[in-house]
């Protein structure tokens, strides 16, 4: 038990992946085996935007404490309104609204970065209000209708090869790539170097706003990408549709095995911990809870596995 | 710092504006100021007895929140989970306060314990406040919800009596206001333990060299939290006829900017409940500010945010002075 807690400390994602494989397991000895296919395909499916926009938060609690992106829910419901908008059902705009939703998110990031710069305030406050600000526009932008997102962008983002979800795939890829970012290029190794001391970060040569202006970029350009697949995917864009990823995003980065105090960020973890949150809603479905009950034991899930994973060692 | 510093020419020029510590402490009262000088511009009729009444209404129980958060703040951290409290409140008074009043004091009370619990877990683990607090949203919300899946429930009559008292001359939310910004006040900044307690979000090493036990600082502060959380929706509840899960959602991101705008600092044990008070009274006007402009009332909260921005952009102004 002690060795098995050991190896788990040394490689916090395994706990996420155990702890989903567990839900799942759960899930399907209570159904006696039926469904534990659909489920694993529908937990794919809505992994994927909590992880799109989950590496983007990931990026930004790693440079440190304090650091973290509360803007994302307002930048979902913004850009997929503006995706769906530009991209006004047909299927020759799609690319038009693709980059137009990634232009808003680097256009929130870009006023996030610069209220951070230029007013000296703790990211949390900056994002705060700079959320407060992004959800009115996208209120008066959208007038609070739905768009719906053309044909073929709808089944792109529906689409499934043999039960795992095109969108999924693209996801994983992402992932690949961002892990690749994260550990083998010079503004990855700044992340981290500025998480773990940005004094020393500093004094050793890494230029340390660039990495930090180029991850609030990322977090609100990977935000504004979701809110067009998301859009795409339910239907039609709504302005609640990003409230969720809130505490989702937060909640799968510390769950992942990505450190809270930065200096430490995990990128497979976060996949492993999408796919746990989902299916753990999926199990208490399943078991019959009521609404309440459900965000009870979700809270209270959340606040164990991360008791669990522990807080910040104070040995470093 | 400041005043050591020899008078160059640019500070000549500026001389007229003072110091600029004393600058940054008046800026919330500033900020009140402009926005109630603007609202009476654009409707003198506000400026009365009644109109000051109703545009102060809900600031009872969002002053009561920010204090709340600001408890909070004190050590650094941030609650993410006041607003779903505050709507818990709302539902256990609204479903108990009638019939069961005894009853109800003591789920309240056991509601207080368990913000201070969640401060001891928070304090004993290491964990960080905002992943926690985010977690407990959850739980209170849920909670409510099974408690009130529909809107409902009794508020007791002397409740609705003291929320809509009418007293000569100044309205009742402005003098609620006053003492609540006062007690928070002496609370923290006049008491001996106060200082302590604030000590703890300066150098929490040099507070626990001196003897004093961090946790049981994070637990009051988290209780305190609690309580004041309670009489938010107590206020809160004796305002609206019928009480439901989600009345005070918002009161988390208000309650935040509240004790920003009233010159709280993020790290370092540094606020004012005065001017969290005061922070919390300016949002609240921000909302009949844009009424009055005729403003569509999608740009509500993105008002807010500008204020806090404005207001935030004053200040860093202000400390670039300081600093030279």
């Amino acid at each position: 038990m002690n060795a098995l807690a050991a190896r788990l400390g040394n490689k916090p994602w395994l706990l996420s992946f155990a702890g989903a494989f567990a839900v799942w397991l759960a899930t399907i000895l209570f159904t006696e085996g039926k469904g534990g296919g659909e489920m694993i395909t529908a937990a794919l499916s809505f992994a994927t935007f909590t992880v799109i926009v989950g590496i983007g938060q990931m990026f930004v609690i790693t440079t440190g404490p304090g650091n973290v992106d509360l803007s994302i829910p307002s930048t979902i419901a913004l850009a997929g309104g503006v995706a769906m908008k530009i991209m006004g059902g047909q299927d020759s705009l799609i690319w038009f609204g693709l980059l137009a939703c990634i232009g808003a998110g680097l256009a929130v990031g870009a006023f996030n970065y610069a209220l951070i710069r230029l007013l000296k305030i703790p990211p949390i406050i900056a994002t705060l209000s700079s959320s407060l600000i992004v959800m009115s526009v996208a209120i008066s932008y959208g007038r609070g209708l739905q768009i719906k997102p053309p044909p073929s962008f709808a089944d792109f983002t529906t689409a499934q090869i043999s039960g795992v979800p095109v969108l999924s795939i693209c996801a994983i890829l992402f992932a690949i790539a961002m892990a690749i970012i994260l550990e083998r290029t010079i503004y990855g190794r700044a992340t981290l170097a500025i998480g773990q001391n940005v004094r020393v970060a500093h004094l050793a040569g890494v230029k340390v706003e660039r990495a930090r202006c180029i991850t609030y970029l990322m977090s609100a350009a990977f935000a504004g990408l979701c809110g067009a697949l998301l859009a795409g995917f339910s239907g039609g864009n709504a302005l609640n549709m990003g409230e969720e990823y809130l505490l989702a995003t937060i909640a799968v980065v510390v769950i992942g095995g990505t450190s809270v105090a930065g200096g430490r960020a995990n990128v497979p973890g976060i996949w492993g911990a999408a796919l746990f949150l989902y299916l753990l809603v999926t199990m208490l479905n399943t078991y019959g809870a009521s609404a309440g009950i459900r965000l009870v034991l979700t809270g209270l899930i959340i606040i164990a596995m991360i008791t669990l994973a522990g807080g910040d060692k104070p040995s470093r | 710092m400041t005043d050591t510093t020899l008078a160059t020419p640019a500070r000549d020029r500026m001389a007229f504006l003072g110091d600029p510590r004393l600058l940054r402490k008046a800026l919330p009262a500033v900020s009140l100021v402009a926005i109630l000088i603007a609202i009476f511009v654009l409707n003198e009729r506000a400026m009365s007895y009644r109109g000051l009444d109703l545009m102060l209404k809900y600031a009872v129980p969002i002053a009561f929140a920010t204090i709340a958060q600001m408890f909070i703040l004190t050590v650094n951290d941030l609650d993410l989970s006041i607003g779903a409290f505050v709507g818990l409140v709302a539902c256990i008074a609204g479903t108990w306060l009638v019939d069961q009043p005894v009853l109800c004091i003591l789920i309240l009370a056991g509601c207080i314990a368990s913000y201070a619990a969640i401060g001891a877990l928070i304090h004993m683990r290491r964990l960080p406040s905002i992943v926690v607090t985010l977690g407990m949203s959850f739980v209170w919300l849920g909670i409510a919800v099974i408690l009130m899946p529909t809107p409902g429930g009794m508020v007791p009559d002397w409740l609705k009596a003291l929320m809509s008292w009418k007293p000569p001359l100044v309205p009742f939310p402005i003098i609620a206001c006053l003492v609540i910004a006062l007690v928070a006040h002496v609370l923290l900044m006049e008491s001996s333990y106060g200082a302590v307690l604030r000590g703890a979000g300066g150098n929490a090493t040099a507070i626990d060299r001196a003897g004093w036990s961090l946790l049981r600082i994070r637990m009051s502060m988290y209780a305190l939290a609690g309580f004041f959380g309670v009489l938010s929706g107590l206020s809160l509840i004796g305002l609206t006829t019928s009480p439901d899960a989600h009345i005070a959602d918002r009161y988390t991101l208000l309650s935040i900017a509240g004790v920003i705008l009233g010159g709280g600092e993020f790290v370092g044990g540094r606020v004012s409940p005065i001017g969290a008070v005061i922070g919390a009274v300016t949002l609240v006007l921000t909302g009949s500010f844009l009424i009055f402009m005729r403003i569509s009332p999608d740009w509500q909260i993105g008002a807010q945010g500008a204020v806090l921005i404005v207001v935030l952009a004053l200040r860093a102004l202000i400390k670039l002075r300081e600093a030279k």
